[in-house]
């Protein structure tokens, strides 16, 4: 990107609003679909106005019938619509689970390849907000555990902005997550944001000491833990992994080969979580390269209480990453 | 000298064409179960044996450009679409001749050449599929029917009440067919369903509703073409509760405990087959020696379908990861 290039002021939310309205404006065969999305404006904001622009036949409302909603995305992706069906909230994706795992991530499988499924989902997801445990968790790792559909976590304003239009390109189903405590994150957009590749993770802060690995909301808490370890003389390596399934092993694995240690940071759940399988990997492919155990700081394993001091400390934060890395790393001389 | 038999009517030619249909589902799924018994076909395969006459009724009353979603007992619908017994028999085989490569199997049947879009083991989670090809018909200006098939199962899910509720509110062009043979695998309907009369369910959706004699295929097809017509005409959704009843079992591994050898009989005696070539036999639009020489034609298609399942060949093993994802990047 040309660092010279003209930026704007926004947020995250404006940020996924834009991408919206660009692909909505790309192509006729794009629409949107999902609870309050058309009339209300969208459950937190991102389709204000969009029903005056693009009409209720493409900005669509649905009843609450996330089954039937999402199955009718992927009908209509075979039909030949690029749809793009949003979710509330992640859990509320459980009452679809089947049609994205029995139905959109199979069909193409099943037929031999004969019907692939174009659908791009977006959900909220992550805690943070005192929602408590039936509309605040982490649950996007689970569904990188299923093959035939792609998982996008977008952390950065740019990711926001531009995922979207890449994963509608794309021929296969793809989940958008967006960590709802992301969208008021104000920061620097160029003027000139458009579609970005999904394939990579990004190193978003250099470092030589450890490899601090995250994705999605946690990102912040990783960059502002590298920030104070740096004053500690410790120097940790920052990487976005933006996309959860396919895992960009090689990125993670060169990190991992130049710092020698990882900590793997995850707002999901510890057991059975994307930060083991992350952890595995690592073991499996740079092993001879480790210095130390890989480490990790997940949620803790209990269903999202209200309480906000309770919900603090159920969820990964910047001072337990600090405290991680000075286990990891041997004291500087 | 003998009178010679007058010319079958046009109708009486249609007629003749339904029952072959019928009769080489018949005579394709008797097959099956024999290979099945001599472990050709595996994993789990349901006979639409008894039910004939809902799928090829249906299919009489849709045209190619229509779109199909299916059961998981779904060679009679498979085959009444159009569908190739060749590549429906070698897809059980698990031959990568089959439709499917082998991948989908008997629950899983897909042909994109008649517009199949499956053969799903999820009871009601087709359903959807349905409504969102109907969906895309209708925001793309085309005038096709999405027709989809399920049985009274389903009427117990959620899929199906959601999705009569959206085809409804959004007038799209979808057909819903359910094949009411009375029993969700063992549990009958009056131990499922607070109300038996399924078709009265279309009411609260205002879906336009009718229960038709699901064993005789002229009653299907009238009242599909019927329900076809409004769906096509922008009416939005119709429900066809096709009553019927299967012949045999469940499954390959269902005993049958939970229904009584005589009501099986009883329900014989309605065979949409035995049906329709006593009511053209009748007509005299079907002599003996045309039904035999109708028996022959069909046994040689199966035998034909069989003979191309056996000559396939093995997908390798090294193709075993495609088909997760496109091979094209950009859809």
């Amino acid at each position: 990107m040309n660092g010279a290039a003209e930026t704007i002021k926004t947020t995250y939310r404006e940020a996924v609003r834009q991408g919206l309205h660009d692909a909505l404006r790309r192509d006729q065969r794009v629409f949107l679909m999902g609870e309050d999305v058309g009339h209300y404006g969208g459950c937190y904001a991102v389709s204000k106005g969009f029903i005056q622009e693009f009409g209720p036949e493409r900005i669509r409302d649905t009843p609450l019938s996330e089954l039937a909603f999402t199955g009718i995305g992927i009908g209509a992706a075979m039909g030949g619509m690029r749809p793009i069906v949003e979710i509330m909230t992640v859990n509320f994706s459980l009452l679809a689970l089947d049609q994205i795992m029995n139905n959109a991530a199979t069909l193409l499988h099943m037929s031999g390849g004969l019907f692939n499924v174009p659908l791009v989902i977006r959900m909220a997801t992550g805690a943070g907000r005192q929602l408590a445990a039936q509309h605040a968790h982490s649950l996007e790792g689970w569904y990188a555990h299923i093959p035939g559909i792609k998982v996008l976590t977008p952390a950065t304003l740019e990711d926001a902005r531009g995922m979207l239009w890449t994963a509608l390109e794309d021929p296969d189903p793809v989940l958008i997550f967006e960590n709802q405590t992301l969208y008021p994150l104000e920061g620097e957009l160029p003027v000139t944001a458009g579609p970005v590749e999904i394939d990579h993770a990004q190193v978003m802060r250099g470092g030589s000491d450890v490899s601090i690995i995250t994705y999605s909301a946690s990102l912040y808490k990783a960059l502002a833990a590298a920030e104070s370890l740096a004053a500690e003389g410790i120097s940790a390596e920052v990487i976005d992994l933006r996309t959860l399934r396919p895992l960009d092993d090689d990125t993670i694995m060169a990190s991992v080969a130049k710092t020698r240690r990882a900590l793997v940071v995850d707002e999901g759940w510890r057991s059975g979580g994307i930060s083991a399988e992350i952890s595995a990997r690592i073991m499996e492919q740079a092993f001879y390269e480790l210095d130390a155990p890989v480490e990790r700081i997940c949620s803790v394993e209990v269903p999202m209480p209200y309480a906000r001091h309770m919900e603090l400390a159920a969820l990964p934060q910047a001072e337990a990453i600090v405290a991680a890395v000075k286990r990891m790393v041997p004291t500087h001389g | 000298m003998k009178k010679k038999p007058p010319q079958p009517t046009t109708d009486q030619e249609h007629w003749i064409r339904l029952l072959r249909q019928m009769l080489l589902i018949r005579r394709f799924e008797e097959k099956c179960a024999e290979l099945y018994s001599a472990t050709k076909i595996r994993g789990f395969l349901h006979l639409y044996i008894g039910e004939e006459a809902v799928s090829v009724g249906v299919m009489a009353a849709l045209t190619p450009v229509d779109a199909v979603v299916a059961t998981y007992r779904e060679h009679g619908q498979a085959l009444a679409r159009g569908v190739s017994p060749g590549a429906l028999m070698a897809e059980m085989y698990g031959k990568q001749e089959g439709c499917c490569r082998g991948r989908g199997g008997s629950m899983h049947i897909f042909d994109a050449a008649t517009r199949f879009y499956g053969g799903n083991a999820i009871v009601g989670g087709s359903i959807p599929l349905a409504v969102g090809l109907a969906l895309a018909d209708k925001m793309q200006g085309r005038q096709r029917v999405s027709c989809c098939f399920f049985g009274d199962g389903a009427v117990a899910e959620g899929a199906f009440h959601e999705s009569m509720n959206i085809a409804s509110l959004w007038k799209l062009p979808v057909l819903f067919v359910c094949e009411n043979n009375l029993y969700a695998m063992g549990s009958a309907l009056r131990y499922t369903q607070a109300v038996t009369d399924l078709a009265a369910k279309g009411a609260g959706y205002a879906v336009q509703s009718e229960a038709v004699d699901g064993m005789d295929v002229l009653a299907v097809e009238s009242a599909a073409r019927k329900a076809v017509d409004s769906v096509r005409g922008g009416n939005g959704p119709c429900f066809l509760e096709c009553r019927t009843y299967r012949f045999r079992a469940h499954s390959m591994f269902d005993a049958e405990l939970y229904r009584t050898k005589e009501e099986v009989e009883e329900w014989k005696k309605r065979d949409p087959i035995l049906q329709l070539s006593a009511s053209l036999r009748a007509q005299e639009a079907l002599a003996d020696a045309d039904f035999e020489q109708m028996e022959s034609e069909v046994a040689r298609e199966v035998d034909d379908a069989i003979a191309f399942a056996e000559a396939g060949t093995w997908e390798p093993v090294d193709d075993l990861t495609r088909f997760v994802y496109s091979e094209r990047r950009t859809g």
